[in-house]
C-alpha cells in the first residue's frame, strides 16, 4: 500500500515536472498559430519594419511599437545600469554588516511592489517632474507623458533585478583574491575595479541583459506614463508606444476589424521572442559564471 | 599593473574615496526611489480611504458613478489572488519536491526543468494574459473570475515553484539518508521529512507568489473582466485593486479618481504586510525545523 502510493505519486509529480517546458512551448505555439492570419498574408519585413499602423486600412506596421519599446527599455538600462552596480559594488564591498542585511528588504519590496502603483507614481511625481523640470531645462516643450517618464519609471523598477543578480556575482568571488589584492597595497576601490568587477564583468553583464529582458515586458506602469502615441519617436521627450502598451490597449475592441487581431498576437509574440532570447541569453551567461567559479 | 606605483597615494586614497562616496550615494539613490514611492502614494491615497470605501460597492459604474467605495476590488483581488495561489501551490510544491528528492544533484532533467521555470519566470504577464486571453476562448470561458485565477495561477507558478526549490535545496542529505534508513519511501520522506523542514521557506515563498499575483493587472485584463458588484461565483467576472487603480486613475472625475487612490493605498498596504508577514515567517516558523 504504501509502495503504490509512492509510485502513484512519482508518477504523478513526473507528471508535472514536464509542465515548465510544455508551457513555454503553449505560450509560443499558441501565438505563433493565433498570428499566422496576419504573418500569412502580410510580408514579414512589411509587418516589422513598417511605421504605418491603421488598422481600419489593414495596414499593421509594428516599427513605432518596436523603436517605442527599445527607446524606454534603452533609457530605462542607461540610468539603471550604473546606479544598480554602484549600489551592488557599496553593498557588497564597502558597507558595514548592518546596512547590507537591511538593504534587503528594501531590494525585496522594490521589486515586490506592483507595477500599476509605479505607474500611479510615475503619474503623480515623474510625469509634472519631466513636464515642468527637465523638458524646459532641455528647451523643449512636452506633456511630460514621455519616453523619458516611462525610461525613469522602468529604471526604478529594473534596480532590484540588477542588484540582486550582480550582489550574487560579486559574492561568489573569492575573499581570497579580494585580499590578496588588498594586502598588495591596493585601495579597496582598486582592489573592486580590478578583482572584482573584472572577475564578475561576465556576470554583471548578465544581469544587465536579465534586466533589459525584465523591461522590455513591463506593461501597466509604462503604459500609463508614456503618452501612448503611434508614431516613431524622436527624441526624448515625445511620448512614445510600447509594444505591451499595444497589447494592452487594443485587446478588447480588436475583435471588430478584421486580421487587427491576428495583428496584436504577431505583436505578442516578437514581444515574447526578443524577451526570452535575451533571458535565455543572460542565464547561459549566469550558468558560465557558475561552472568556473565551482 | 604600470601605473600602481607611479601615482601618488594621496591620488589613489582620493579616487577610492571619491568612488565610495559615489557607491554610498548610488546605494542611497535605491533607497530614496523606495521611500519617494511609499511616500507619495501613501500621501496621496491615504486621505481617501475611509470605512464607507472599504465596504461598498461603487454606484452608478465604475468609470462614472461618483457614489460608494472600492470593495468589488478588494473582493475580488483577494477571491482571484487566493485561488490562484493554491492553484499554483499544488503545482509548485510536488515539482519541487520531485527535482530535490526523485532527482540527484546532477540530474540533466532537474537542470533543464529549472531553466524553463527560469524562462518562464522571464515571460512577461502581458503575455500571460494574452495566452490566458486564448485558452479562455478555447475552452469557450468569458472573463470570469475562473478565467482571471487560472491566468495568475501560470504567472504565478515560475515564481513560487522556483522560490520553494531554492529552500528544499538548502535542505541536508543527512536527512533524506535517515529517513531513508529508517525505511520510509520517498513519499513519506517528502511530506514528512522535507515538507516540514523547509516549511518556512515555503510559507515565504507561497506569501511572495500571492503578492505578485494581487498586483498583477496586465495579466487579468483581458481574463478577469471588471463588474461593480463582488463575484458571487467563478463564472462570474471579478473587479481587481490593480484594474480599479488603472480604469479610474483616468477618468475626469476627482470621486472617482478617489476610487483609484484608495485603492492603490489598500494594494500598497496588502504589499507591504505580505512583505512584513515573509520576513516574521522565515524567523518564526521554524518549530518543526531540525538544525
Amino acid at each position: 500500500m504504501r509502495l503504490l502510493k509512492d509510485a502513484l505519486a512519482r508518477r504523478a509529480m513526473g507528471l508535472i515536472t514536464a509542465l515548465p517546458a510544455v508551457l513555454v512551448l503553449l505560450i509560443v505555439v499558441g501565438l505563433f498559430l493565433k498570428s499566422k492570419a496576419i504573418v500569412a498574408v502580410e510580408p514579414l519585413s512589411r509587418l516589422l519594419f513598417s511605421s504605418a499602423w491603421h488598422p481600419v486600412q489593414g495596414q499593421f506596421g509594428l516599427l513605432p511599437f518596436i523603436v517605442g519599446t527599445v527607446w524606454v527599455t534603452v533609457t530605462a538600462l542607461v540610468l539603471a545600469v550604473p546606479v544598480s552596480i554602484f549600489a551592488a559594488i557599496y553593498l557588497s564591498e564597502y558597507a558595514p554588516r548592518w546596512v547590507r542585511e537591511s538593504a534587503k528588504p528594501v531590494v525585496d519590496l522594490l521589486a515586490g511592489l506592483p507595477s500599476v502603483v509605479y505607474g500611479v507614481w510615475g503619474v503623480i511625481l515623474v510625469v509634472p517632474f519631466v513636464g515642468n523640470v527637465l523638458a524646459p531645462l532641455a528647451g523643449v516643450h512636452s506633456s511630460g507623458y514621455s519616453i523619458l517618464a516611462g525610461g525613469i519609471v522602468l529604471a526604478i523598477m529594473t534596480f532590484p533585478t540588477i542588484i540582486h543578480v550582480t550582489l550574487e556575482v560579486f559574492a561568489s568571488v573569492p575573499l581570497a583574491l579580494r585580499e590578496a589584492s588588498l594586502s598588495l597595497g591596493a585601495t579597496k576601490w582598486e582592489t573592486t575595479r580590478r578583482v572584482v568587477l573584472r572577475k564578475g564583468a561576465q556576470g554583471i553583464l548578465a544581469a544587465s541583459v536579465l534586466g533589459f529582458s525584465r523591461a522590455f515586458g513591463e506593461t501597466m506602469a509604462v503604459l500609463m506614463v508614456v503618452g501612448n502615441v503611434p508614431a516613431v519617436p524622436r527624441s526624448l521627450f515625445d511620448a512614445g508606444y510600447p509594444l505591451p502598451a499595444l497589447i494592452a490597449n487594443n485587446y478588447g475592441e480588436m475583435m471588430s476589424i478584421p486580421r487587427y487581431d491576428a495583428a496584436l498576437m504577431a505583436a505578442a509574440l516578437v514581444l515574447t521572442l526578443i524577451v526570452l532570447f535575451f533571458n535565455v541569453l543572460a542565464r547561459r551567461i549566469l550558468v558560465q559564471v557558475e561552472r568556473r567559479v565551482r | 599593473m604600470n601605473g600602481l606605483a607611479e601615482r601618488s597615494l594621496g591620488r589613489r586614497k582620493r579616487a577610492d574615496l571619491f568612488f565610495r562616496i559615489l557607491a554610498a550615494a548610488s546605494a542611497g539613490l535605491v533607497l530614496l526611489a523606495l521611500l519617494l514611492i511609499l511616500g507619495t502614494i501613501l500621501w496621496k491615497s491615504v486621505p481617501a480611504l475611509s470605512l464607507s470605501m472599504l465596504t461598498k460597492t461603487p454606484k452608478g459604474g465604475f468609470y462614472l458613478g461618483k457614489e460608494g467605495g472600492i470593495l468589488n476590488a478588494i473582493a475580488g483581488s483577494l477571491y482571484l489572488a487566493a485561488g490562484a495561489t493554491a492553484l499554483a501551490f499544488l503545482l509548485s510544491l510536488p515539482l519541487a519536491l520531485y527535482l530535490n528528492l526523485y532527482k540527484g544533484r546532477g540530474s540533466k532533467t532537474a537542470a533543464w526543468t529549472r531553466f524553463f521555470l527560469d524562462v518562464l519566470w522571464g515571460v512577461p504577464s502581458i503575455v500571460y494574459g494574452v495566452f490566458g486571453f486564448i485558452v479562455m476562448l478555447a475552452l469557450g470561458l468569458r472573463a470570469s473570475l475562473l478565467a482571471g485565477i487560472l491566468t495568475v495561477a501560470l504567472l504565478e507558478f515560475p515564481i513560487m515553484c522556483r522560490a520553494i526549490d531554492e529552500v528544499m535545496r538548502l535542505v541536508p542529505r543527512e536527512l533524506k539518508e535517515a529517513s531513508d534508513s529508517l525505511g520510509a519511501t520517498r513519499f513519506e520522506t517528502a511530506f514528512k521529512v522535507f515538507v516540514r523542514q523547509a516549511a518556512p521557506g515555503i510559507l515565504t515563498g507561497v506569501l511572495l507568489a500571492f503578492g505578485r499575483g494581487i498586483g498583477d493587472a496586465a495579466s487579468v485584463l483581458f481574463t478577469a473582466g471588471f463588474t461593480d458588484r463582488v463575484p458571487a461565483s467563478l463564472a462570474d467576472p471579478a473587479a481587481t485593486l490593480p484594474l480599479a487603480i488603472f480604469f479610474q486613475l483616468g477618468t475626469p472625475f476627482p470621486e472617482v479618481q478617489q476610487r483609484a487612490y484608495a485603492s492603490a493605498a489598500v494594494l500598497t498596504l496588502i504589499i507591504l504586510l505580505i512583505s512584513l508577514a515573509g520576513r516574521a515567517m522565515g524567523r518564526k516558523a521554524t518549530r518543526h525545523v531540525v538544525k
